[in-house]
């Protein structure tokens, strides 16, 4: 069971509390909407084998949703952030340490 | 080829069973195959075999960047049904089980296919409305399945608690009796000699990197762990790994890929004369031939490459084995493990053609690919040769997502997703 951390309530918590949400950052552009992409939208997943930017929910905690940025072979956080917020930028040096423990 | 037969094994045994060829080579790649397969799990292998076998082509490599039928083939939990409701489901899935039946003669090894039953459990009273739908649907697609009271359950798997106090109690189920189970390995193993003896090429530990294209987009070769590869054909059969290969090729596939757990006890004495599954409690479970008990858990919450899951996934189907099987409670359980699912939005395989010419497709067969294994390979093996599809791969196609034709069985399928 992953514990993850809820950037609301501001601590880890188990996996049993939360709601996997899916792809994070899927934005719905009006300008991209004739058939592909709304195929793309729907449908089309990334699906990284790596560092994956994610929705979760804090269901059986505040409720609210939130992005996070785990890695799909460790299945280790980097980091969570509040929904709305942009992706986080893995290459500054703030991340370097987290990057390469969650890839290990 | 050797060919296997009580004749050649009494032989063998009058000489200490000395003289046993490998039963596939190991060869060097060439540097260019009319088509390269991508992945020797038990699609793959299928698909080359049937190349090979029924449509001429055997200058072949089937490239694994492990070994063969170590990923979800050698992972799964050896259960073969065609009970699926929709019309293009049934179709695949029986066109598999036809073939379970005359594989092993096919292939010259025993892939110890049992059609013992397969049993799936009503619980409620849309469970009950559910099934029967499924069983008249699928004898209306000539797919033989049938209901069953707790009287009868009850007399054909003694071991089930029908008429116990349980929290989901025992209403009924739908019995295919043509299900059932196969050898997972003697599947891979099976259609490896048999292809390898036909000529196909297996590379094992050979990790595809790259895929190289041409000037007008169409594939040339790809790129491996052990040199280039050319081939106008490649046809993609990575279950899990589907999204990063295709990824190679700038096609983003509607594709997740999940962790999904099994797990086997101690041998014990027959018990299970059947498969039994139950969709609403999340279990299922069959005993294998050496007495294993074999039990499936569900997936994972989130998508992962990391070929375990967690705990509490497993101890929930434990739960509902323990209260529908109360006698196997105090069992041990002996391994459990994890394989990497891809899983579609409509929860149907993609069998077909691709954006990219020359690049062909065979994926997202998620919780459930096991029993495909025949089918699958047999129409992917004509959808390669011919270009165009297999009338049973047709509604498979990629592009049903863009035209919106989904095939949606979600609730046919027996792992809660």
């Amino acid at each position: 069971m992953l514990l993850i951390a809820c950037p609301y309530c501001g601590e880890s918590r188990p996996e049993a509390e939360f709601r996997y949400g899916g792809e994070a950052h899927l934005a719905r552009t009006p300008d991209s909407l004739d058939d592909d992409g709304w195929t793309g939208f729907l449908y089309a997943r990334g699906n990284p084998k790596g560092l994956h930017f994610e929705r979760w929910r804090h269901i059986h905690g505040c409720g609210r949703f939130f992005n996070a940025v785990r890695h799909t072979v460790t299945d280790k956080f980097v980091t969570t952030y509040p929904a709305g917020e942009g992706r986080p930028d893995l290459s500054s040096p703030e991340f370097a340490e987290k990057v390469a423990e969650a890839s290990r | 080829m050797q060919k296997f037969s009580a004749l050649a094994l009494l032989a063998k045994a009058f000489g200490g069973h000395q003289g046993w060829q490998p039963q596939w080579r190991s060869p060097e790649p060439k540097p260019a195959y009319d088509v390269v397969i991508i992945g020797a799990g038990g699609h793959g292998l299928a698909t080359a075999f049937y190349l090979a076998s029924e449509h001429g082509i055997r200058n072949i490599a089937v490239l694994e960047k492990g070994w063969l039928g170590g990923g979800n083939t050698g992972r799964n939990t050896t259960i073969i049904r065609s009970n699926y409701l929709f019309d293009e489901s049934a179709a695949l899935y029986d066109h598999a089980v036809k073939l379970w039946e005359g594989l092993s003669q096919a292939l010259n090894y025993n892939v110890m296919y049992s059609p013992r039953g397969v049993l799936m459990l009503a619980h409620n009273i849309h469970d009950i409305q559910s099934f029967k739908r499924h069983v008249h649907a699928n004898r209306l697609n000539g797919v033989d399945n049938e209901w069953l009271t707790p009287d009868e359950i009850q007399a054909f798997v003694p071991a089930l608690n029908v008429f116990g106090k349980v929290r989901y109690p025992i209403l009924g189920g739908a019995l295919q009796r043509r299900g059932g189970t196969a050898r997972h390995d003697a599947v891979a193993w099976g259609y490896a000699r048999a292809a390898d003896a036909l000529g196909v090429d297996i590379i094992q530990n050979c990790e595809v990197t790259a895929i190289r294209r041409g000037a007008d987009g169409a594939v040339e070769a790809v790129e491996t762990s052990r040199g280039t590869i050319r081939a106008k054909k490649i046809g993609v059969v990575a279950a899990g790994n589907t999204s990063v290969v295709m990824g190679m090729a700038d096609v983003r596939m509607p594709l997740e890929s999940y962790p999904l757990q099994a797990l086997v006890s101690e041998p014990i004495k027959p018990m299970f004369p059947c498969v039994v599954m139950s969709n609403t409690i999340h279990a299922y479970i069959s005993q294998s031939d050496k007495g294993e008990l074999v039990i499936g858990a569900g997936t994972d919450a989130y998508t992962s490459y990391s070929q375990t899951g967690g705990l509490h996934i497993t101890t929930h189907t434990l739960d509902a084995i323990c209260e529908l099987v109360p006698t196997v409670r105090r069992m041990r359980m002996l391994r459990n493990w994890g394989g990497i699912v891809d899983v579609t939005p409509d929860r149907s395989p993609i069998i077909g053609l691709t954006p990219v010419p020359g690049l062909f497709v065979n994926c997202g067969w998620g919780t459930g690919g096991f029993k495909a294994t025949p089918g699958s390979g047999h129409v992917f093996a004509h959808t390669i040769a011919r270009g165009t599809p297999h009338e049973i791969a047709a509604p498979f196609a990629l592009d049903r997502f863009k035209a919106g034709r989904l095939i949606d069985e979600a609730a046919a399928a027996a792992v809660a997703h």
